[in-house]
């Protein structure tokens, strides 16, 4: 009953979207402004709609309600109430209504604000908000319905929406139960984290799609969305960090990133959203790029939505299943429809949108932006073409085969170097002209200092060609975004007389993007010290232990002493853990407790690792699961991941970054200058030095 | 010196059988290897079951019968090629972690790069076209941010 | 001060330029599509005429001597192909059954019964077949290529095909009994 209601009101909204969108495309056509209002409202109503649907599946889901397919399929009595809830986005049909959801809050936020500068931009923003997620709830009504009840008909028990005839509610004892890897903090977080930002990106487009079938083609798009723009990439940033601490954790392979298919449909909006926020800044301050901003945004929603429907919270799934699920085709039709309809677009308006200004220099900052995009976009190819080819192989030669990880670090590595690159150098250059000039006479001190580090690193760290390379980008970019970082201080210091630590602190408040995005630039290197860490120096080992015997690694020395199994009946799981006891040069450090949860519901195995953490180095030790375990030993996986706490590091400093760049701004500050006198007219040549 | 008397007999015997164990062929495999030494192997090579799993970390029983393979392999001497062109003949090569088409695989994006870089390129040189002297670089400043404008008026009167 | 730069002239994308975006386009979205409909297909289905096929044989489990099987080689026979694994549990539950039914069929002369291995080793596949007593030719689907032909969608699945080389029944899943067997092949004896 409370799910056919809850079904219903599903409906409803779905009804609601489709009003919403006829509404505001007639009013807009035939000049209603009341009609365009209508359908505003009908939009914020999207919002309390989908959360009373919501609140229905929470509560069926906390009250074992297992005749409701989806409820069977995510909880299990032995599951605690807040996983329960979690379970929401635990599965196909739960993360579709999440994501509409979320979808309907961000819209209602956006159409709340003023509208006066803007009134031509609502229609089209609602229409593409909604045309997206009637589609997203349409999934949910037509196809995926999570209110679906089970029904025992003589074909068997099977779901439905509505009861069959002859069909007898079926409600199961117990349910299929969370899948166990996702009963992690990190997973709890991880799917709407990355959902937040799959969702905010859609705003931005929907402004730039207003923008082009408005023709107001200027830059006031970008500015009423760069905000939205920065969370969004925020939430995406962070929602991949959790996905990949998640695994590092609990996915027992003692890595953070396999170049999965599923992991790589996340990246290519985030890719795409970085470029995006680079080279808005050019069109911002130069005028130019207005084509290819629109189309970034353009590939960031489609990529979006393609990747959504890859990372279906709750289960890994790859491409395969992608294709073989009866939502594949749908999704491939939205996403097709869109990217056409906006291509159109972008083609109908192009003149629309020439630039102003032309370029300098090919050192200038907008030149140097550009190759980031180029950069950016490269990568982005590597990660699609390795997505597709194994798609592409199979029609043409009818041979599957697979891309891995080898193809896509090879490709990339050096991508990402240049990046790097770049961003040591792109702050030291000036918008509208920079010369090799002025440039190297910036850039040589960090050079010559990150040569030198490197150079000490060779001698007292390693030899790996590899390794140097990334180790000197990174200090290079470090010492160079300090230097920056410091230089505003410093003259800040001296015009205003305050001391070094005001100076610093009002220098990053009174232009947070700009310092803000130096936070993040740092913050990236520190991950990247991270990354090469564990990518490069990385040592692992497996072994049989009886119980006693130790075994050396990477000058840890690791004794297995002892194993203990025992179930938890009401939770529904068998442990079994072991102690380990570790040592350095004969001194004891601690003990690890690697063990296997074994859950009887869904009959699934985690593996949780015993971690010791320092910003050195991880020891990181698995119970290996496929090998029995007996009193004459156990197996363990062990792996040693040097500097791999500088990536979570990084990434804490990385939050902190661009919650700073994206703080809202007061306006320009009144700031007492001190005028030097005016030389009065004279022949004065502009120095092309600068 | 104490003489230590041993029967005829217990040395006969032991000659015997010291001959027929130095005689007997030793086994032709050497010591079996080591868990590192298969994983180094089964990293490269995928489950052809199970969904984009490695091998090394595969909990299946039939992943585990891979890796005794592979263990089976090696202590006959079989090279890692050869080891991985066995698994390319049994299971198709998309049990390999790369396609065998190198080719392709880096040359399709390789040269969407190029192309990319190559309109960059052409982009860089429409924009460059119309300005060629100094002055357009002068009448660019004020386009500048002005705070950041004012900071490098400071940094250059500070030097 | 002086003026800016003349402002380009104001074109749309030129034709061969868009001509260029759509055909990417479209063959982009078209290549998608027809990989979405071939994983979307499911196993070769009844009517369709199978093409063929040649099975190595694991050997002690060769067809009249010979070590390898070509389908082309079997026509005017009735085909009855079984993919299995050694690792597949459901495959055990209608191993006995297939060994009896064979045993039935054999001495007619008009059957052939063939075990095709999926992604299996051979050792463990041998202790397979020896557990259940399985005399039939068996052999290992190198590199999956006819498992891949018959797009099967795990294991165990059984083919019927008949003496013209016409697939007439697919079984997904394991025989439940023995007359299940006995009620594909006897129609196509007549």
């Amino acid at each position: 009953m409370i799910a056919n209601f809850g079904f219903g009101v599903l409906f409803i909204t779905f009804l609601v979207t489709l009003y919403s969108v006829f509404a505001a495309i007639y009013g807009d056509r035939r000049q209603i402004p009341a009609l365009v209002e209508s359908a505003r409202r009908a939009m914020l109503m999207t919002w309390p709609l989908l959360t009373l649907t919501a609140g229905v599946l929470i509560y069926l889901l906390i009250n074992n309600h297992f005749e409701v397919q989806f409820v069977y399929e995510v909880t299990s009595r032995s599951m605690p109430t807040y996983l329960k809830v979690t379970a929401w986005w635990g599965g196909q049909a739960g993360s579709l209504l999440f994501w509409s959801w979320l979808m309907s809050a961000f819209a209602s936020l956006v159409t709340l604000r003023k509208w006066d500068r803007d009134r031509e931009f609502l229609p089209w923003v609602i229409v593409v908000a909604c045309v997206t997620m009637a589609f997203f709830i349409g999934m949910n009504v037509f196809f995926e319905n999570p209110f679906a009840q089970l029904y025992q008909t003589f074909e068997g028990v099977k779901p439905y929406t509505f009861r069959p005839p002859d069909g007898i509610l079926m409600t199961p004892d117990d349910g299929r139960g969370l899948n166990p890897l996702l009963r992690h903090p990190g997973m709890i977080i991880h799917p709407p984290m990355l959902y937040l930002g799959f969702v905010s990106f859609v705003i931005p487009y929907a402004f730039a799609i207003a923008a082009l079938i408005t023709g107001r083609t200027d830059d006031r798009w970008i500015r009423l969305t760069r905000r939205w723009a920065l969370w969004a990439w925020l939430f995406l940033s962070f929602g991949l960090v959790l996905g990949g601490r998640w695994a590092y954790d609990v996915l027992g392979w003692g890595g953070y990133w396999g170049w999965d298919p599923v992991e790589i449909a996340a990246f290519m909006p985030w890719l795409t959203g970085t470029a995006f926020l680079h080279s808005v800044m050019i069109q911002e301050k130069r005028g130019m790029l207005k084509h290819w901003n629109m189309l970034l945004i353009i590939l960031t929603y489609d990529l979006v939505i393609f990747g959504t429907f890859l990372t279906r919270s709750g289960v890994l799934s790859s491409v395969h299943a992608f294709a073989q699920s009866a939502i594949g085709p749908l999704f491939f039709t939205f996403i097709g429809f869109t990217l056409i309809a906006s291509v159109a677009l972008i083609i109908y308006r192009w003149s629309g949108l020439r630039s102003e200004t032309e370029m300098t220099s090919m050192l200038s900052r907008e030149a140097l932006f550009l190759l980031n995009n180029l950069l950016f976009m490269s990568i982005l190819v590597v990660c699609f073409w390795g997505v597709i080819f194994p798609l592409i192989s199979e029609l043409f030669s009818g041979q599957k085969v697979t891309v891995g990880p080898p193809f896509y670090e090879r490709a990339t590595s050096p991508l990402f170097g240049a990046l790097m690159l770049l961003m040591g150098v792109a702050p030291l250059s000036a918008w509208g002209h920079s010369t090799v000039k002025t440039l190297g006479r910036t850039l040589w001190k960090p050079a010559v200092a990150a040569v030198a580090i490197t150079v000490l690193l060779f001698f007292t760290y390693t030899q790996k060609i590899g390794a140097l390379i990334g180790f000197f980008l990174v200090a290079f970019v470090i010492l160079v975004t300090i230097y920056e970082y410091w230089r505003g201080a410093y003259a800040r210091q001296r015009s205003q007389g305050e001391n070094i630590f005001t100076a610093f602190w009002n220098l990053t408040g009174r232009n947070r993007r700009r310092y803000g995005g130096y936070i993040i630039h740092i913050s990236m290197m520190l991950m990247a010290i991270g990354i090469l860490g564990i990518e490069i120096f990385q040592v692992e080992t497996q072994g049989t232990l009886a119980q006693g015997e130790s075994l050396e690694i990477a000058g840890y020395t690791v004794q297995y002493k002892e194993i203990a199994s025992w179930s938890d009946a009401p939770a529904g799981v068998n442990y079994t853990r072991s102690v380990i006891d570790i040592y350095r040069d004969g001194k004891f450090l601690g003990e690890l407790n690697p063990r296997i949860d074994y859950y009887f519901d869904s009959q699934q195995t985690m593996t949780i690792p015993g971690n010791r953490s320092t910003m050195r180095d991880d020891l990181y030790i698995l119970l290996v699961d496929w090998e029995p375990v007996s009193s004459t030993g156990a197996t363990f996986k062990i792996y040693v991941n040097p500097l791999v706490n500088w990536l979570w590091l990084g990434s804490l400093l990385f939050l902190a970054g661009v919650v700073i760049a994206a703080w809202p701004e007061k306006e320009a500050e009144r700031v007492p200058v001190t005028v030097r006198a005016r030389v009065p007219q004279q022949e004065q040549t502009p120095s092309a030095a600068d | 010196m104490k003489v230590v008397y041993i029967p005829k007999l217990l040395v006969a015997a032991f000659l015997a059988l010291s001959l027929a164990f130095l005689a007997s062929p030793a086994p032709a495999q050497g010591p079996t290897p080591t868990d590192d030494e298969v994983n180094r192997i089964a990293k490269q090579l995928y489950c052809p079951v199970c969904e984009s799993t490695p091998l090394d970390v595969c909990p299946t029983e039939a992943c585990r019968q891979w890796r005794d393979l592979i263990r089976t392999m090696l202590a006959d001497g079989k090279s890692e090629e050869e080891i991985k062109q066995y698994f390319v003949t049994q299971y198709g090569v998309r049990v390999l972690d790369e396609p065998p088409n190198r080719v392709l695989t880096y040359l399709v994006p390789g040269v969407a790069i190029l192309l990319g870089g190559l309109l960059l390129l052409r982009g860089f040189q429409m924009w460059m076209k119309p300005s060629g002297t100094g002055t357009a670089a002068v009448e660019n400043q004020p386009a500048q941010d002005p705070y950041v404008a004012r900071l490098e008026e400071e940094l250059k009167k500070q030097k | 001060m002086t003026e800016t730069s003349i402002p380009a002239p104001r074109r749309g994308v030129p034709i061969w330029a868009q001509i260029i975006i759509w055909v990417f386009l479209v063959g982009l979205l078209v290549i998608v599509a027809l990989g979405l409909r071939r994983a979307q297909q499911g196993t070769v289905q009844p009517g369709q005429v199978i093409d063929n096929f040649t099975l190595p044989l694991f050997s002690g489990y060769e067809l009249d001597g010979k070590s390898e099987v070509h389908l082309t080689d079997l026509r005017g026979k009735v085909v009855v192909i079984n993919f299995w694994a050694s690792w597949c549990k459901p495959c055990e539950q209608e191993a006995a059954e297939m060994q009896q039914a064979w045993l039935e069929y054999e001495p007619t002369g008009q059957v052939v019964f063939l075990g095709a291995d999926y992604v299996d080793t051979e050792p463990e596949a041998r202790v397979y077949l020896k557990k259940f007593g399985i005399t039939y030719p068996n052999g290992p689907d190198l590199a999956t290529r006819i498992s891949q032909y018959f797009r099967i969608k795990g294991v165990p699945e059984t083919y019927f095909i008949d003496q013209d080389g016409v697939l007439k029944y697919v079984q997904v899943g394991p025989f439940s009994s023995i007359d299940q067997i006995r009620a594909q092949i006897d129609p196509l004896l007549k």
